[in-house]
């Protein structure tokens, strides 16, 4: 085995095309995994602690630029208010130690159907900022990101450089099926945004179907239903039918199997249900922001 | 290969590390220091708990190239690094915990029940006067944890210190003995000021 260092983003990129195979590795909480268990012996270990650049974060008007080895500490710190939904995700993540370490990009690198961010990531809106030393950066839209079960669209040569995450422009949730809080695989997870500029609602689900999916149908019934009731506007509390019906569709988004985890009739109920939960939470906070910024006017 | 890092305040080399080895391998098999324990090796237990530049880790997490030119504290020498800390730095200039001291390491002192007259930090007197000790294989992670998180939070809520341990497993006892020495390590540390 090789050790690659690389000293920063630019020798990263040549390390990578020059040795394809290479692992890289960040905060190594799931390939040290790996290698300890002898359960993968990689050629080339690609460390990607030594750049800087990986660490840092910008806001800008729309999103954030998140770098790929931003550790979930530093996301649960300091960006609660732009990517809240991400922030909860984040806090779920394993330990402490753990989070200190992990980030995003290694989340979308091993792209486990079980990873906390994604479903926070699919209901914010994002794009995965990937880059080769061959052909530059390009932006992956996160919901054509996951390809397979621990398969991802990154190109052999390529690396995570950054996650482009629209900032919150309404309330979002974030819930996770476990055996308990804390060092836990989810049995499954939901995640939702409200996004009450466009007067659309967008959903994560993990860990319920091969990759982590949208539950398109589901949203575009809420959607529907949201804009015929004028509940936008009104503010009203949303229909139990509707809820329910949203819920339904959720559940029926799901592609799950049976594992030690959990069985697949099991997690499709469970996303049904936290679906109808985080609904819940967002709209009730959205209709409180709407209360209070009337009482102001 | 060989990795030269900061350990316990001292420069240490280590040499003929597979590219492969975790922190945690290096700090035991290969340097003597077999206070960090290694039980999961896969980050769900806590007991190889160290501080990497200052941040709590894993240590079977991290590899061994990755702490090139940092800075890791392990428990042999959390009571110098504690009272580095409330003398506000080292004033000699030559602080830190050396190899030689740090592998002979032990709590027991004078007196093997107390730990009288053994320097210890405060969370590891807590601990031996809370009776939060019992088979002490989780015990060096806990210590490295709980001194980490009464220096970020002087003064934790129960939710506090059950979060901050949260990512330590002890299989012996509840969890109860060991949230009264936080609490004890916590109540001194207020008094001191």
């Amino acid at each position: 085995m090789d050790f690659l260092r690389p000293a920063s983003w630019e020798e990263a990129l040549a390390a990578k095309a020059e040795h394809p195979t290479a692992v890289p590795i960040a905060g190594g909480t799931d390939v040290m995994v790996e290698i300890n268990f002898d359960h993968r012996r990689p050629e080339y270990l690609l460390d990607l602690n030594r750049i800087g650049d990986l660490y840092e974060w910008e806001v800008g008007e729309d999103s954030v630029r998140l770098g790929a080895s931003v550790p979930y500490t530093k996301i649960m710190e300091n960006l609660r208010a732009e990517l809240p939904g991400l922030a909860l995700a984040s806090h779920t993540v394993a330990s402490p130690q753990i989070r200190n370490r992990g980030g995003v990009g290694g989340n979308l690198g091993t792209a486990s159907p079980a990873g906390d961010a994604h479903p926070a990531l699919l209901a914010a809106g994002a794009e995965v900022e990937v880059a080769s030393a061959a052909r530059g950066t390009r932006l992956i839209p996160v919901d054509d990101f996951y390809t397979g079960v621990k398969r991802n669209a990154l190109q052999p040569d390529e690396l995570i450089r950054a996650v482009h995450i629209k900032k919150a422009d309404g309330p979002q949730q974030y819930s996770k099926v476990g055996t308990r809080n804390a060092m836990v695989i989810a049995v499954c997870a939901f995640g939702l945004a409200l996004h009450p500029e466009t007067r659309t609602v967008r959903t994560g689900i993990g860990s319920a179907a091969p990759t982590p999916v949208r539950a398109k149908a589901a949203e575009e019934f809420l959607n529907a239903a949201l804009e015929e009731g004028g509940f936008w506007d009104n503010g009203k509390i949303i229909t139990p039918s509707v809820a329910k019906r949203f819920a339904e569709l959720c559940s029926a988004a799901c592609n799950p199997i049976d594992d030690v985890r959990g069985t697949a009739s099991y997690r499709r109920h469970a996303v049904g249900v936290m679906a109808r939960r985080t609904l819940t939470w967002t709209w009730e906070s959205y209709r409180g922001t709407r209360r209070a910024s009337e009482g102001a006017a | 290969m060989r990795v030269n890092f900061t350990v316990n305040g001292r420069p240490q080399e280590a040499d003929d590390v597979w590219e492969g080895e975790s922190l945690l391998y290096v700090l035991r098999e290969r340097l003597g220091l077999p206070g960090s324990k290694n039980a999961c090796e896969q980050g769900e237990c806590g007991s190889c708990t160290v501080r990497l530049d200052g941040v709590p880790v894993c240590s079977c997490l991290v590899a061994a190239g990755q702490v090139e030119g940092r800075d890791v504290v392990t428990v042999e020498g959390l009571a110098d690094y504690a009272k580095q800390r409330t003398e506000g730095g080292c004033a000699t200039g030559a602080c830190g915990t050396s190899l030689d001291a740090a592998q002979q390491w032990q709590a027991k002192g004078t007196d093997s029940q107390t730990g009288e007259g053994t320097e210890l930090s405060p969370i590891q007197q807590a601990f031996i006067d809370a009776g939060a000790v019992q088979c002490g294989f989780c015990t060096p992670g806990l210590l490295v944890a709980a001194d980490e998180l009464l220096e970020r939070n002087p003064n934790p809520t129960d939710a506090d210190i059950r979060e901050g341990l949260s990512g330590n497993l002890c299989r012996c006892t509840g969890y109860e003995k060991i949230m009264d020495a936080v609490r004890l390590a916590a109540a001194r540390q207020g008094e001191a000021v």
